[in-house]
């Protein structure tokens, strides 16, 4: 099962600057364990110790938000589009 | 030093005081450095003292940035209250979010202030806008 998954500029440095990469899994969690095999480290920066999705960063499953979906629980099927982006935030107080 | 065309701080600038009592955001596109386009965003707290993308926008705006072979080159956002410096939430972020330029504006006074910045390992420091 072939999962395509799009990595920004930032995180490129797990990945030897690549920008795609391809993984598999049947699930978001599942696909980010056999991204860490490959690309050490890649794994604890979108997941919390306690095993959360980071609010640091957005992960979209086909354009969607996984935050709307399944979280980390997210199934996935062959074909499907990961990508990866910082999440954007700041402010005054 | 940030160098950015007249239109493209009259127009964060304009779309700061539109969006004012809330905090404004958006990103200016660039390559090689050089700033090319300007995105507005919209702030989906829609807060007077803080700013998120919205999630579908953002990958919007990164995929035509991206597809354009630029990069996000500068985040701006607005400060309503306070003077135009990165606060501690936008240093927190600034470490994550991969932009090369923090861009400031206040717009607490009839005279908005723009001051621009880089952040790196949360150390701030100020950078001139020459405006072009």
């Amino acid at each position: 099962m072939a999962i395509e998954v799009r990595i920004p500029t930032i995180l490129r440095t797990y990945t030897g600057g690549e920008k795609t990469v391809s993984g598999s899994g049947d699930t978001l969690t599942a696909l980010l364990d056999d991204l860490d095999s490959r690309h050490s480290g890649i794994r604890g920066r979108l997941v919390t110790e306690d095993g959360s999705l980071h609010r640091f960063v957005n992960v979209y499953v086909n354009d969607e938000d996984v935050r709307f979906l399944g979280g980390l629980e997210t199934t996935l099927s062959d074909g499907d589009s990961v990508t990866v982006l910082p999440a954007v935030a700041g402010g005054s107080r | 030093m940030l160098a950015l065309p007249k239109a493209m701080v009259d127009a964060v600038v304009a779309h700061a005081r539109r969006d004012h009592p809330d905090e404004c955001c958006g990103v200016i596109a660039g390559r090689d450095g050089v700033a090319t386009r300007v995105f507005e965003m919209e702030n989906a707290e829609r807060s007077p003292t803080g700013f998120v993308f919205d999630s579908a926008e953002w990958l919007r705006v990164y995929r035509d940035i991206d597809d354009a072979d630029e990069e996000p080159l500068v985040v701006y956002h607005s400060h309503t209250m306070t003077e135009a410096y990165p606060s501690r939430t936008d240093i927190r972020w600034s470490a994550t979010a991969g932009f090369p330029h923090w861009l400031l504006v206040s717009t607490r006074s009839d005279e908005p202030e723009i001051r621009s910045y880089t952040i790196e390992d949360g150390v701030v420091t100020e950078e001139e806008v020459r405006v072009t």
